[in-house]
Formats: structure tokens, sequence, C-alpha cells
């Protein structure tokens, strides 16, 4: 029993590729193992951005010897044929043998196959492995046609026990030295073991465990301030450094009067510092860089960081000056010149049709608000930071003495930008947000831009996706038919989105979906209300049983074909069909919410169980079958209010 | 402490050790020292080749009339090409930055994924850009495509900020405080050209003007590469002026510039004129390629 140590070493991967990278490389080095019959099993994958790492345990040394049985011609064949399978398989007719097959008896040949050195088979199997980890953009680097991988592959590290797998991939050759970091430690390769692989790396200053990198990060950061939490950013510093170490640095507190968005938004995403926040829950003036070096004692490093901070920040401040010579309002009519969509027009006629329907949704603050939401576009500040559209749009209506209402509302437009991400707090926001989604959507769908397997360059789905949640959780309640305006493909991709919405945002089975869905989907807030109910009371011993028998019912009555009109007759009732018509009077009540009232459905269960023991609907009597169908057309019609029961699976 | 001036002829002496030819930068406006011929052409084609040059590039939309501290109009790039790259390509940048006096031990170096692209050129490369203390010293490319064809090398690109180094190593809050040679900041070299051009670029510049020059250098290119097109004869195709034309195009992309920070095309012209200046240059790019064995045979006698 061997163990196995894979290390890729490459020039720097980006960050956010490594962990599906490792992932697969476990995956299939498995997948290897396992279709080879070399036995063990992979232990681990890890890694920084310029290593790929495995490691395996419990490899046999070579495969077992094998038999592999080839047949031949039936019994019964020519004997040239059975000379001919003979030679094909290199051996006499004497070498053969007759077995008895589910088919009958036929010739067939034993060969013994000899099991491969592991390490030869890895040797063999190995770049191919290598080569086939997918990357979202690969390259070439020694020339055209050559090799692909996410950056160069600079030194390959395959060890079999003590012994190396020799195997060349983009003329690299496989051996058992690394490199260490890029400037400290040892400058040269590095010779290692499978034992003593990760201790050679630490000490020339690279921490292969990311899970130990990641707990250093958080650990020296934590000690040195309240940092903003940014799960995020710990990965991407996690997976960019092979030595990190947090520091402190700080800037002058006059650029706290620039908004904190701002501020965050270049710390964050451009500099990859967490903000940090004072006592009071206000930005700091400070941040937290991490370093790829253990230490910083002459301050260097936070001296330089400083400087590119205030650079930036002098930025953002030129930015927001520049912006302030013109109001928002006055640069509305400039979206005349930004175009939305060539074939769809300008921004500016975008907002145009947004703001009626604003009004129509959310009245005049809304209107308002709709009329400036895009006006942002034309600012420095968007144009350098575009991400924090809309809510630069808000804090300059803020600060050019706007309706709070409307710059709320501006601010938030964008949102929910996720399924995870919170709607617009105020029936404004929620009103304007609701009516850029809905044209962006309609104007699309119009020229037939509709979103398509993986294409869907205008986020449409998110888009629909956000609608949804809007109707779902906020405050408005327009039906999504309302807002299709008439156009079918997409009331069918609304639809679509809020199963998607039910299912995989909230979690409902999709049979419960749709069985809410099938009875209306007008109002989104109601179909999570009975959606709600449907789910609590399934797991009760009556409900499943009752939809079994909704489903039963629905298959007589379409059998049927068309349905005797009017009341059933209750002077024509028997026992059983009298115990129905009862029960569901009794179930009818619609007080105590939507779960009470599904309980009492599932109350009807005795009852209509009974009916099916008791009565055959088919009745020769057409009188009789008439009223039985009437009767269980009722309960049809007077208990699919809540949800198409026929719809649910049942056990 | 090195001056900006000194700071070039170290690591021009670095390049020059390592079998780079030392060029001077290109005499036609240019956005970046990719557009040179020194690169823009000789990345085609299997032929190595190692050049250095600092190429003074124009951004017109980036002027700030010498007010902004960080932000420059034209700023000195010192482009590196490395056909076909070394299996030590890093090694050897970082042994660059160590050579202008960078204590690589003392300081954070990261390379962040950042891929360069360029519609207008048709180019585009895979790499990263070199964060020193935060601060983005330098693009590093391994190009794929240029000019819309697939290179058969695919050369290491390197770009140094060079205002940005310096300044860090000079530690200065400022760009025109940046000593350029002993006794004379940058402010004493540059800030006029900053001032004036910022001035012409934004509120002078004819655009009636722009746009017809645009259509001329235009026509011009096209009518060669047209031309090109119909010659058999090698000796004629291998004199033919396809730099000529080349010319042209470095033309066109710097008055889209222009008219870009006058403000005179609109976002939806935009794409239309990156389409024609792209055209010009895929042009270009492919009859060099096709030209190649015709330049490399012997002048017929």
């Amino acid at each position: 029993m061997l163990p196995f140590l894979l290390e890729v070493g490459a020039e720097e991967i980006p960050d956010w590729m490594i962990p599906a990278a490792l992932e697969q490389l476990g995956k299939d080095f498995q997948a290897l193992l396992d279709s080879n019959k070399l036995g063990g099993r992979v232990t681990r994958t890890d890694g920084t951005g310029r290593r790929l790492v495995l490691w395996a345990e419990d490899l046999i040394e070579r495969q077992a010897d094998s038999e592999e049985v080839v047949s031949g011609p039936p019994k019964a064949a020519n004997p040239n044929a059975v000379a001919g399978f003979a030679k094909k398989n290199g051996v006499s007719v004497d070498d053969l043998k007759v077995e008895t097959t589910a088919k009958g008896e036929y010739y067939t040949f034993r060969r013994q196959v000899a099991g491969r050195a592991t390490a030869e088979l890895l040797a063999e199997l190995l770049p191919e492995l290598i080569q086939k980890l997918y990357f979202p953009k690969a390259m070439f680097w020694t020339g055209k046609g050559g090799p692909k991988f996410i950056r160069p592959i600079r030194w390959i590290v395959a060890l079999l026990g003590e012994t190396v797998v020799p195997f060349e991939l983009a003329g690299v050759t496989s051996g058992a030295e690394t490199y260490g970091h890029r400037r400290l430690g040892v400058r040269g390769p590095i010779p290692v073991t499978i034992a003593n692989y990760e201790a050679e790396l630490e000490k020339n200053f690279v921490i292969v465990a990311s899970a130990a990198r990641r707990a250093k990060i958080e650990k020296e950061v934590a000690a040195l301030g309240s940092a903003q939490t940014d799960a995020k950013l710990l990965e991407t510093l996690t997976f960019i450094t092979e030595y990190p170490a947090a520091i402190l640095g700080g800037f002058d507190a006059s650029y706290l009067t620039l908004p904190k968005e701002v501020l965050t938004m270049v710390m964050r995403f451009h500099q990859k510092y967490f903000a940090v926040n004072a006592a009071d829950g206000t930005l700091a003036p400070n941040f937290i860089a991490v370093m790829n070096i253990p230490d910083d004692p002459e301050g260097h490093v936070v001296r330089g960081n400083e400087r590119v901070l205030r650079a930036r920040f002098n930025d953002a401040r030129f930015f927001y000056d520049v912006d302030q010579k013109r109001t928002l309002l006055d640069r509305v009519s400039d979206l005349a010149n930004v175009t939305f969509q060539a074939k769809i027009g300008s921004y500016l006629e975008k907002t145009t049709r947004t703001v009626a329907l604003a009004q129509e949704l959310g009245g005049e603050l809304a209107a308002e608000a709709a009329y400036l939401a895009k006006a942002d576009l034309t600012t420095e500040m968007v144009k350098e930071f575009t991400d924090l559209q809309g809510i630069i749009g808000g804090l300059y209506i803020a600060a050019q003495g706007g309706k709070p209402e409307v710059a709320k509302a501006v601010y938030e437009h964008y949102k929910p930008l996720s399924m995870e991400d919170s709607i617009p707090s105020t029936a404004t926001g929620q009103a304007v947000a609701l009516a850029d989604k809905i044209d962006t959507l309609r104007s699309c769908f119009a020229i037939d831009m509709i979103p398509t397997g993986s294409k869907d360059p205008f986020a449409l789905r998110r888009a629909a996706q956000g609608v949804v949640k809007i109707l779902v959780e906020g405050e408005l309640t327009p039906s999504l038919q309302e807002l299709s305006a008439g156009d079918a493909k997409l009331e069918e991709f609304f639809v679509e989105r809020v199963k998607h919405y039910f299912r995989e945002v909230k979690g409902y089975a999709y049979d419960e979906v749709n069985a809410v869905l099938a009875v209306g989907w007008a109002d989104l807030k109601d179909v999570a209300l009975r959606l709600e109910a449907v789910k609590a009371v399934r797991p009760t011993p009556n409900f499943e049983p009752v939809a079994a028998a909704f489903k039963r019912i629905k298959n007589i009555l379409t059998q049927a074909g068309t349905l005797p009109d009017g009341a059933p007759n209750a002077s024509l009732f028997n026992e059983a069909e009298a115990g129905v018509a009862a029960a569901a009077q009794q179930a009818a009540i619609k007080d105590g919410g939507y779960p009470a009232q599904l309980e009492r459905i599932a109350g009807l269960r005795p009852a209509i169980d009974h009916f099916f023991d008791q009565v055959l609907v088919n009745d020769p009597d057409p009188a009789v079958r008439d009223n039985r169908l009437r009767l269980l057309n009722q309960l049809i019609n007077e208990f699919s209010s809540i949800a198409d029961f026929s719809e649910i699976v049942t056990k | 402490m090195d001056s900006f001036q000194e700071t070039v002829f170290k690591l021009k002496k670095y390049w020059a050790d390592r079998g780079c030819v030392i060029q001077e930068p290109y005499d036609i406006e240019v956005g970046a020292g990719t557009m040179s011929p020194e690169t823009f052409l000789r990345v085609l084609g299997p032929k190595p080749w190692r050049v250095g040059y600092v190429q003074p590039s124009r951004r017109p939309a980036d002027g700030r009339y010498g007010d902004n501290p960080n932000r420059l109009y034209k700023h000195q790039q010192l482009q590196i090409i490395l056909k076909p790259t070394p299996k030590d390509v890093i090694e050897q940048y970082l042994g660059s930055l160590e050579a202008i006096g960078i204590d690589l031990s003392k300081h954070d170096l990261k390379l962040e994924e950042d891929n360069w692209e360029s519609p207008t050129l048709g180019a585009w490369g895979i790499g990263w850009q070199v964060m020193l203390d935060g601060m983005e010293i330098t693009q590093f490319t391994y190009f794929q495509q240029c000019g819309g064809i697939d290179l058969d090398l695919c050369p290491a690109e390197i770009t140094y900020g060079l205002e940005r180094i310096v300044s860090f190593l000079q530690g200065k809050e400022s760009v025109y405080d940046i000593e350029w040679a002993p006794g004379v900041p940058y402010s004493d070299v540059r800030y006029f050209d900053e001032l004036q051009l910022s001035v012409y670029n934004f509120e002078s510049a004819d655009v009636d003007m722009l746009w017809e020059a645009l259509k001329r250098h235009e026509a011009e290119a096209q009518r060669l590469i047209d031309l090109y097109k119909t010659v058999e004869d090698p000796a004629e195709k291998r004199r033919f002026p396809l730099l000529g034309a080349y010319d042209q195009v470095l033309k066109c992309s710097n008055l889209f510039n222009l008219l870009d920070a006058r403000g005179a095309i609109s976002v939806t012209e935009r794409v239309g004129v990156i389409a024609r200046v792209r055209k010009i240059a895929v042009g270009v790019a492919q009859a060099w390629v096709d030209q190649e064995p015709f330049r490399t045979m012997k002048e017929v006698a």
C-alpha cells in the first residue's frame, strides 16, 4: 500500500477558480483509481494560487492479474471461422474452450492479462487528467496548438511512495522538487517527500492548507479591529496568498465626508481591504489589508497601501465634486445620449415609460423617483464605480435636497440584486424597482430578446426573479398577468420564475407548487400563503389519501365527458352520498385561514372513503349516475380554491 | 534615491542584458505601448523577437489639466516583449524590480487576475495586474491574439507604469513631484503638456476636422489594404508599404480617442467607430502575416 502526492505548480491561478479545480482534481483522480482498480482513496486536495495539490493513500503497487474472456463463434460454426477466431487471438484451436452461455454453446478464449505497475499507469494517465481540469478561460503559452491550462504549468511533483511517477506535460518533467514563496525562503527547487512536503513548504513561507490560511487571516483581522464581515473577500485573500498576514492602515478622517458606500467600494473591491467600523457602528478611518508576506516591521507595506488609498479617495472626491456641479434633475435630459439597447432606444425613452408605470403602481412619489432613477448613469462616480448605480443617484438626491422618500426609492431601485438580497424597503421603492424591471422585460420581449439556455445578456431572469420576490414579499399587489400586458411569452416566463422562486428559493416540493399554481397565481402573496398551508397540512394522515381520492374523482369526471348541469338532488342520495354531502358542507366553512380549511378538507377522508367503498358512480340508472357526477363535481369545485389536489403526487 | 530617468536607464539596461533590443518610442501618437508596430506587428508570425522601449501613451479622456496628482493625459509605459516567453519570465520580471531597488522580501507583491483586451486592435491576452503594496505597477499579459489572428508563439508583454513605479520609489504623493532628473521635477518637464493638451482635447479641438481626418486616414489605410490584395509579384509584395498602412491605423485610433474625449461620439456611434478602426487594424495584421514569407526571402537580385 502506497501513498501518493501530486502537486501541479503553476503561475498565479485566479483565486476564484481554485476551489472548483481542486474539487474536480479529487473526483477525477478517484475515478482514475477506481476504473483502473488501483485501490486507494483520495484523502485531500488543497492549494494556493501557485499549486494544486492532491494526496491519496493505500494505492496498490501493481494491478492484480486478471483474466479476460473473449467470446468467439458458436460451437456449430464452420471450422474455418473457429480457426480464424483462434488465429486472431494468436492461439491454436486447441487453446479454445467451449463454454455454455445463456445463448448457447460458444467457443471462448480466456486471455491472461498481467496487472500493470501503478506508477506506470499513473505516468500514462496523469498528463491527460491534469489537462482535463476545467477552467473558465484557459490559455496557450508554449505556442498555438500547444497545451492549454489556466496559467503556465512550471513544475510538477508526482510521488508514489518514495518514487517519482515520471511523465512530461507542456515541457515540464515531473519530479520530487517543489518551489516555495516567490521571494522568501529558498529561491531554487526544494526536494520533498510525501511526509515532509507541507513542513518543507511552510519553512519556505507557503501554507499549503487553505483552511489554515483562512484561519490565520480571520484571527489577525479580528485582532486589528472591528472589520466588516466579508466572506467573499476572505475567500479571495485566502487563495491569492501563500503566507498571509493582516495589517492595519489608516486614512485621513476628512475623507469620511464622502459617501460611505463609495469609500467601502474602493476599499473592498478595488483594494481588497476589509473596511473597519468605529465603536458607534459608523465607518472608521481605517482599513485592514492582507499581505502575502509574514510581517511588515518597517511599515513599508502599510505606508504604500495608505498612499494608494489616498490617491483613490482623492479621485473619488474629484468625481464627487465634479458631479455636484449639476443636479441629477438637470442630467435627466442627457439620458437621450445614453443607449439602453440599440433596438429599444435611449435611457431617456426608458425613463419616460418607467415613470408612467411607476405612477400606476406607486403614485406621484414613485413617478418622481422613476424620473430620476437613471440620471446617475451620466455621473463621473457611476462611470468609475458602475456597481454603485442607483446608490449614487439616491445619495445625490439626498445631498441636493431632494425628498428623502424619493432618494431612498432611487437608492434601492436595483434591489433585489440576488435572491439573497432584500427587496426595496418602502412601497415607493418597490414601485420604482418593479416599474424599472417590468419595462426592461417588456421591451426586451417585444423585440424577441428572450433568454435561452445560458444566454441572458440583459439578466432578464434576474429581473423577473426580482419582480416575483418583490410581489411576494412587498406591499404592492398587481398581478403578473397585468404586468405582462398581454405578452404570452412574458407571462410564461414569469410562471417559470414563480415556480423557480417557490421551489429553489423557498424550498417547496414541485408537486405542491404545481398544485397551488394550478388554481391561480394572480396574487403571489396568496400563493405563498396557500403553499405554506399545503406544506403544513401535507404530513397529516388524511391529506394524501384525500389528494388521491380527488385525483380519482377527477379521472371519473374526465372519463364521464360532458357533465350534467346543476346541483345534485339530495332526495336521490343514499346513505354514503348523503354522508359525503354533509361532510362537504361542514368542510366548506371558510374561517380560520388556509391551514384550518385544509385540515377540514383532509377531514373529508372517512366520508369519501366510505362513499367509494359503497358506491359505484357509473350506476345503470342514468339519473342516479348523473346525480353522483353532480355531487363529485361540486366537491371538486368547492375544494379547489387553495390547490388542485390532483397535482399532489401521492405514494 | 534614483531619478525617474535613472530608473528608466536601469530597467532598459536590465532588459538589454536579457537580450532585448532597446528601441526608442514610436513617433506616432498611440494610446499604449502595445500599439507600436514593435509590438502589434512583431508579435505576429513565428519569428522570435525581444524588444523594450518607453512609449509615451496618450489617453485624451484621462487628461486632468495637470490638476490631478495621479491621472495623466500622457503617461510613460516601459514596454517589454519577450517572444517566445522564457520559462522563468516572472522570475526575470521580479528581478527587474529588484534591479531598481525594490526589496521584495519587505513588500507585498501579488499577481491578480486581469485579462487584457483591446477591441480596436482585435487583440487579447491572459494575465495579471501586478500589485505592489496595493498599487498596480505592471500589466503582465500572455498575448493570445492580435489583429484577430491567433499568435504562433504567445509572447509575454510586460508593461510597466513608470510614473507609478517611480512615485512609489521616491515616495511622492503627486506625479508632478517626481524628480525626473536630479533637481528637475516632473512638473517642469511635463506640466504644460498636461494643461494645454487637456484644454485642446476637451475644449478646442475642431470636431469636424477630427471627423474628416479620421475618414481620410481610414480611407488611406483601406486603400492600401485593398491594393495589397491585388499584388502578385513577390518582389512587389516584399516592398509593399504595409507599415505605411499601419501608421494610418494609428492615426485613426488617436483621432477616435480625441473625438471621444471631446464628447463628440455618442454611445450608439461608439461601437460603430470602434468596429471601423478594428477593421483596418485587422486588415493590416492579416496582410502583414501574408507578407511574412516575402519579407524573409532574400532580396531579388
